[in-house]
């Protein structure tokens, strides 16, 4: 996958993606109507791969026999360039119980995404070189699609003294954050705002104030008051965002904001992109199509943080995303054990899986509908590398293969036949969905393919 | 009706079958042998995860009462404490093949995810702040006994809203009734948006004379320290319900444990208009009577699992 260098300053260029070795492949995707709204092409076409490569768009029928090439039937079926999320939790090293980069990025493939990045709240956090080295060394031996981790930005996440940012960029941090916790002090962060001009790397924080969230679990509105459960108001979010850009605009400093919730939100993004701060951010599925309202159910698998907030939040997100306020989707992929949700709503743990689910319940909920086009949402959920170096693919000849074959009509039970990841904690499901991803070929390699489809070799 | 969860599930007939029971049973409270047969040979676990007296206390003279087997367990001393889970408790429990397990916990939800693993019937004696259903049945009980029905009348529900899984039972059970709600406290102890429990809200005891009833709520003294009020003084100067304040035709009511001088004062609480001991002796008719809706229904008559029959032969056993 190709890395443009994307810092600011003098700062060193991103770092490579990591991947285990895998066979580049080599195939023919026969009259899939192929779909890329940067290189404005929909067209019904016959996609080459070879070596890896994307080789050729060629009129259906028209592509060459190539020896040994995989031939998959594409009529009916869509094909985009793969997703990619900034935002995964891992759980590497120490909560292997929850998901280890094997089943993260079987997860993530099964979901067409060809990139990921994972966060540092691991344990122990990834906040030195050693500790990403080893996760880096893991993942060439594990990882079946390319992928990379940011460090924390300060040590063991105590929001205290900075971590050695300048090392761990050289070591191959794709960024910096301590997401799953906010960086409360200003003094803090803004140290390692300025540090960014030595060391590179986006920064990218998890807006949220302590004080404010306090207990909370969920949303603070109607929902949380009718279930005596304590909230998590939306100014906890916002007033943080407004506080980051204001010193990220002083210190000419590059931030990415995680998982937007709210209105209030959005609209301190907007102020902020006009004022000419350098931010960019993300929301995730189920902020885009759940509300509190699913909290209701008691059910610890809507518990997450930011909590599902109301549905004016939710239309707010959704025109974000619209308008470009909003830059991409993120998961916020965030395994937990069955132990850990199996307990009262209050106790459970905060987050949920999402790799599996992004395209389809996007696509059933914001597409089908008619809330969103199919091509903005493509657009929205191939870019998240760009704050951290990573170009989005292209499907165009020359380009390296990342390709995510999709089956729009396709009806399917989230979980019915079980998850990827090693974690089943879905806000999905249990619901059907339309849409599912059938193929995805993940820099120039067969990453995976559904057990349900077939493919056919050329004799 | 299997568990009794919440006031939200209830309709309005299903509560006033509960009551119209329990009116009988207050009949049998007043026999010499105030005991019934009814749940002979079946066994209620109280599974107590917070500290009760009234709640705890009834239950169990309730179970005796119908002549069932009680056991209490509570968090100080048990498992719970040497950190098992709550779904192995529950499993741990429901091997005595008990039919009901009466659960109080300090997390919402916690009587439904028990619902979910445990074949007996559940019934939620109180689920972090979210709801606390016999409470509310038992004061709509006592309510529907001195005025003869809610229809129409006016409640005042005063104080620490945001704390009490009271406030919300009763506003809802309340209103099913066809009573009119106010929640009354200080700003930061009323959550934002609770109107969406069918409500008013006021924050000053101004409007307080239109009411039939107030319902006063327990002012817990760590909710200071939390800053929610800047002290109990003030709170009292501004929420308490004294003999001032209260109509001579009001009625007063108080789930319990009373804070004396803080939310009532203390002339008010032993006048005539004082429902506070009713209440108590509610608590034990409205329970039973709880008890033999979950457990003698018609769809629950007889329990599922009976003894097999004695003169079937059994493998390993001796002829």
């Amino acid at each position: 996958m190709s890395v443009s260098e994307n810092g600011s300053g003098g700062a060193p260029e991103a770092p490579a993606l990591i991947s285990r070795p895998a066979p580049a492949a080599t195939l023919v995707v026969s009259g899939a109507r192929l779909l890329d709204p940067r290189t404005g092409l929909d067209a019904t076409r016959d996609l080459v791969v070879r070596d890896g490569e994307i080789a050729e768009l060629a009129e259906p029928g028209s592509a060459p026999e190539i020896d040994g090439a995989e031939v998959v039937d594409g009529s009916g079926l869509l094909g985009v360039p793969a997703f990619i999320d900034p935002h995964v939790h891992f759980r590497v090293p120490g909560q292997e119980h929850k998901e280890d980069l094997e089943t993260g990025t079987r997860s993530a493939a099964a979901g067409g995404f060809c990139a990921v990045i994972a966060m540092a709240n691991t344990s122990p956090p990834i906040d030195s070189a050693a500790v990403l080295g080893s996760v880096r060394e893991r993942a060439e031996r594990e990882a079946s699609i390319p992928m990379g981790f940011v460090a924390n930005v300060t040590r063991g996440m105590a929001g205290e003294e900075l971590t050695e940012m300048a090392e761990l960029r050289e070591a191959g941090a794709m960024g910096f954050s301590d997401d799953g916790l906010p960086i409360a002090n200003a003094r803090v962060l803004r140290r390692a705002l300025q540090y960014q001009r030595l060391a590179g790397g986006v920064i990218a924080l998890h807006d949220e104030d302590p004080d404010l969230s306090g207990v909370g679990a969920m949303h603070e509105g109607e929902v949380s008051a009718v279930l005596g459960m304590a909230g998590i108001p939306a100014v906890s979010e916002s007033t943080m965002i407004a506080r980051d850009c204001s010193l990220a605009l002083y210190e000419d400093a590059r931030v990415h904001v995680q998982h937007l919730s709210a209105r209030a939100s959005v609209e301190e993004i907007a102020r902020a992109k006009a004022a000419g701060v350098q931010v960019t951010c993300e929301a995730s599925p189920h902020h885009l199509t759940l509300t509190d309202e699913a909290v209701r159910t008691l059910d610890a698998r809507f518990k997450m943080n930011p909590p599902l907030r109301s549905e004016d939040d939710r239309q707010a997100l959704i025109d974000g995303l619209r308008d470009g306020t909003i830059d991409c989707v993120a998961t916020d992929h965030a395994p937990h054990s069955e132990e850990e949700k199996e307990v009262p709503f209050e106790e459970a743990a905060m987050g949920v899986t999402g790799l599996e689910t992004a395209f389809a319940a996007l696509h059933t909920d914001l597409v089908l509908p008619g809330v969103l086009a199919l091509e903005l949402l493509i657009e929205r959920m191939t870019c998240g590398g760009e704050p951290f170096g990573i170009e989005a693919p292209r499907i165009e000849p020359g380009a390296t293969a990342n390709v995510a074959l999709i089956d729009p009509g396709l009806k399917w039970n989230v979980g019915e036949e079980g998850y990827e990841s090693r974690s089943d904690n879905s806000c999905f499901g249990g619901r059907e969905l339309t849409g599912r991803v059938l193929m995805t070929v993940a820099d120039g390699r067969v990453a995976l393919r559904q057990r349900t489809f077939a493919l056919g070799v050329a004799s | 009706m299997k568990h009794l969860l919440a006031v939200e599930d209830l309709s309005r007939e299903e509560m006033e079958r509960i009551l119209d029971r329990a009116d009988s049973f207050a009949e049998v409270g007043r026999r010499d042998i105030k005991k019934v047969p009814t749940l002979r040979g079946r066994t209620i676990v109280n599974l107590f995860y917070e500290a009760s007296t009234r709640t705890l206390s009834s239950f169990e003279l309730a179970a005796k009462r119908l002549s069932a087997d009680v056991v209490s367990v509570k968090s100080a001393g048990s498992s719970v404490d040497k950190g098992e889970s709550l779904k192995d408790t529950v499993a741990t429990l429901s091997a005595y093949d008990p039919a009901a397990i009466v659960i109080r916990s300090p997390h919402a939800g916690a009587a439904g995810l028990v619902a979910r693993w445990t074949d007996a019937s559940v019934i939620n004696a109180g689920d972090g702040k979210h709801e606390h259903p016999t409470q509310a049945l038992l004061d709509v009980f006592t309510l529907r006994s001195r005025l003869g029905s809610l229809e129409g009348t006016g409640i005042w529900i005063v104080g620490d809203v945001l704390h009490s899984r009271v406030a919300r039972s009763c506003s809802l059970a309340f209103q099913k009734m066809g009573a009119r709600v106010t929640l009354c406290g200080p700003p930061t102890l009323i959550p934002r948006e609770i109107e969406g429990l069918g409500c008013d809200v006021s924050y000053d005891l101004d409007g307080l004379g239109e009411a039939d009833v107030v319902y006063a709520l327990r002012m817990q003294r760590e909710r200071m320290t939390e800053s929610f009020v800047p002290s109990l003084r003030e709170y009292a100067s501004r929420y308490q319900i004294d003999s001032r304040r209260l109509g001579p035709r009001q009625l007063l009511m108080h789930p319990g444990p009373v804070n004396r001088g803080v939310e009532l004062a203390p002339e008010v609480i032993d006048s005539p208009q004082s429902l506070i001991t009713a209440q108590v002796e509610s608590g034990l008719v409205v329970r039973m009577a709880i008890l033999y809706e979950l457990l003698t229904g018609s769809d629950r008559a007889r329990p599922e699992r009976g003894p097999a029959p004695a003169d079937t032969p059994t493998i390993g056993q001796p002829a």
